[in-house]
Order: C-alpha cells, then structure tokens, then sequence
C-alpha cells in the first residue's frame, strides 16, 4: 500500500489539475457564448442572400456560370478540412477527420486529393498522411475572424477552379446542432449543386403578405446570377468556420466539464484511501504500544 | 407615417442598420437610385460607395456601402453588403492611413492584380473619407 505521503501528493496533483479544467472550462463557455453570437448575427445576412439567390436561379439559364458546370471527368480534388487549432477538446478533431479520411476513401479512390486546411490539427493529420496541401489558415477556427477570410480563401479556390486546377470542391467541417451535439459534415462546393429554386406558390409571400413577383434584374440576372455564386461560396466557408468554431468550444466545454468531474472522482478515492492507510498507521502504532506495555508488566 | 418604407442594411457580422426611411438612394453598380415606398421589385448589385437615406424623421443618414446586393420591394429595401459603416462608425485615421498604403501600392505596382487590388482599396478608403468629411 502506498505510503501516507505519497497519497497526499498525488491528492494535491489531482486537486491542482481539477483547477486548470474547470478554468478552461469556463473560458470554453465564454468563448462558446461569443461564437455563438457571431453566428446568430451571420444568419439574418444567409437566409437574405439564399432567398434572392433562390429567386434569381430559377430566371437565369442553366449555365449562367461556368461554376455551376460539372466536369465531364473530375480528377482533382480539394477537400477544406475545418478543425481547430488547439486539443483538449474530446473527440472533436478526430471525428472530423475521421469523416474527411472516410470520404476520400469511400467516394475519392484514384483522384487527386488536395487539401485546403483551416485549423492546426487537420493540417498535422494531412501532412502526416502525405496528403497535399493546397493552402493552411491558422488561427482562424475558434478565433476571432471576419468574412475576409472567407472571401480570399474562397476566391482562390474559384481561380484554381475556372483554370481547371481543381475539378471539385468539398468541404468538411462541423454542423453545430446543439451544445450536446455537433455533427461532422461534408459538403459539396464547387462544381455548384443546383440551387433550389424559390417556391412560386403561397409559401415566397413574404411576412408582410407582399408577393415576391418577379425581379426587375439590374444588370441583367444571368449577370446578377454570376456575381452572387462566387459571394455563395464564400458565405458556405464563411457559415463552416462559425459553425465549427462554436462546435469546438461547445466540445470542449464538455470535455473538460467530463475531466473536471473525473478529477471530483478521483480526488474521493484517493481521500478514502488516505483515510484507510492514516487508520491502519494509526491501528499499527496503537498495537506496537500496547505489545510494549503487555511486555513490560509480563 | 404611411409613406416610409423600411430599410434595413445586413453584413455578415451584423444588421447595421434596421429602420423606417423617408427615402433611400443607393449606389447601384448601373448608376444610384433612389426607392421611396411602394417601389417596384428590383433587385440590382451595388458598388464601392454611399449609401444615403432620410429617416423617419427627416435626418439625412449616410452609410458606407462596401459593395454587394439590393433588393427593393414595394415596403422595404435590403441591403446586403460585406461591410457597412454609419458615418460616426468609420474610422478616419485607418482610412487616411489605407488611402496612402493604397497610393503606394499603385505607383510600385508590378503587375495587374497588384493595381486592381490597390485601386479598390483607394476607392474604398476615399469613400470612407469622403462620407467622414460630410
């Protein structure tokens, strides 16, 4: 059995450990809060933007945009892996990766797989798996960060596309459901999926009751069209990085709230364990005592 | 009032502006047009520059436009912009001091990218100045 001192040092490491994940705990909370506005304030500008995209889609012709084009024949593949820069937050960046690896092994055998990382982890997981990559942004998820980013990444990954560096696009990031669930993803960007057409029936009234009739288009909405696909894009990264920024710090509050009670645990055992040794030194002293006295009178 | 139409102007960070207007102009990228209340539906890009309205209660506002879309409807017009600043928002010194990186830039600029970059980062610093300076 461990001896009195060693079983208080290791109580005072527990405890000491248990005050440095309930502080990350905590800052994970505040930061999760900030995130989290941040992407409530983004929302207001996505639904806007998807309705007038979703109503000019239908106007315009089907090949508005060379980036709504499939290739006959896609060979190269970027894939933008969203993880974070930092660990310590539960099963997280595995379980993105995991996805990514799964994708490029279940729907992207014999292509050419290139990477666009955002986050530290998933750029250590892609150089280790010889992966190529493309381009890495760090200090960008879970940091503070604006719609720049987004735009410049986007915008080079739809240069390498219209030079046909690129075939196609996916993106891989975290789908904040809940605090309790956040969910890996992956996402197709470019070529362009069909967008959905806006509804013409009673459902496009807006709240006010006024018809969403047809848009006098200035330029026209072939052209309108062609300036909004790329600004769709960046709005996706853009939606990605917030989305798998809070799932990170909403991760990671759990995590360390998991490690936090561990630690609650173990502190218990470890306190019923000094007890039982400090009462079996005391009983063994008491007997030495009593084995002396008996000796003495015998 | 019954003749204001709501203006409301959205950036991916937030709604910057959320109002009733006596009358919004705004610089389309085929020229500025005004919208007053039971406009017809339009929808048109924007360029680089200000965006100017009167309030509910007859206050000129002025905003900087950095860009992006604007749907009108007979009530309400949206703006979807990138970025977009009220007058007092704007940060005079950042722009003065994009405005000379700008002009730098252009007189050492090697080739085209650099230019264009450059000169739009002019325009959008002389715009900024230009609605401070108001």
């Amino acid at each position: 059995m461990a001896t009195l001192k060693e079983v208080q040092t290791k109580i005072g490491s527990v405890k000491k450990t248990k005050q440095i994940t309930s502080a990350m705990k905590m800052v994970a909370t505040s930061r999760l809060r900030g995130a989290q506005e941040s992407m409530e304030a983004f929302k207001p500008y996505a639904s806007k933007f998807s309705e007038v995209l979703g109503s000019i889609a239908g106007k315009a012709g089907e090949d508005a945009s060379p980036l709504l084009v499939p290739r006959e024949e896609a060979k190269k593949v970027n894939i933008i892996l969203c993880t974070s820069d930092r660990g310590l937050c539960g099963g997280f960046n595995g379980n993105l990766i995991e996805k990514a690896d799964k994708f490029i092994k279940e729907s992207l055998q014999d292509k050419e797989v290139s990477f666009t990382c955002f986050g530290k982890r998933g750029r250590d997981w892609a150089r280790k798996s010889g992966m190529t990559i493309e381009d890495e942004y760090l200090d960008v998820v879970g940091g503070q960060f604006d719609f720049s980013v987004a735009s410049t990444s986007g915008q080079k990954l739809i240069n390498n596309f219209l030079e046909e560096a690129v075939d196609e696009v996916y993106l891989v990031c975290s789908e904040f459901k809940s605090l309790a669930r956040q969910e890996p993803v992956v996402k197709q960007i470019l070529p362009i999926p069909p967008i959905e057409v806006e509804e013409t029936d009673g459902s496009a009234a807006t709240d006010d009751g006024v018809y969403l009739a047809e848009h006098i288009c200035e330029p026209s909405s072939d052209e309108l069209l062609g300036e909004m696909l790329p600004k769709n894009i960046f709005i996706q990264i853009y939606d990605a990085l917030l989305q798998t920024s809070t799932s990170e710090h909403a991760s990671r509050m759990r995590a360390m709230e998991n490690a936090t009670k561990a630690c609650e645990d173990m502190i218990d055992e470890l306190q019923t364990i000094f007890n039982k040794t400090r009462q079996a030194g005391i009983t063994a002293d008491l007997m030495d005592i009593v084995g002396g006295a008996e000796a003495l009178n015998g | 009032m019954a003749e204001n139409i709501f203006l409301e102007v959205v950036t991916p960070q937030k709604a910057v502006v959320s109002e009733e207007a006596q009358i919004v102009v705004a610089p389309g990228t085929e020229g500025e047009f005004g919208v007053l209340r039971g406009h017809t539906t339009f929808l048109t890009s924007l360029k680089v520059g200000t965006l100017r309205y009167k309030d509910a209660s007859g206050k000129e506002r002025y905003l900087f436009v950095n860009g992006g879309f604007a749907e009108a409807l007979p009530n309400k017009v949206t703006l979807l912009a990138e970025s977009a600043e009220r007058r007092g928002d704007i940060d005079v010194d950042r722009a003065r001091q994009a405005k000379d990186r700008a002009e730098k830039r252009i007189s050492a600029a090697s080739d085209d990218i650099d230019l264009v970059r450059a000169e739009a980062a002019l325009r959008r610093a002389l715009h900024r100045l230009d609605i401070a300076s108001m």
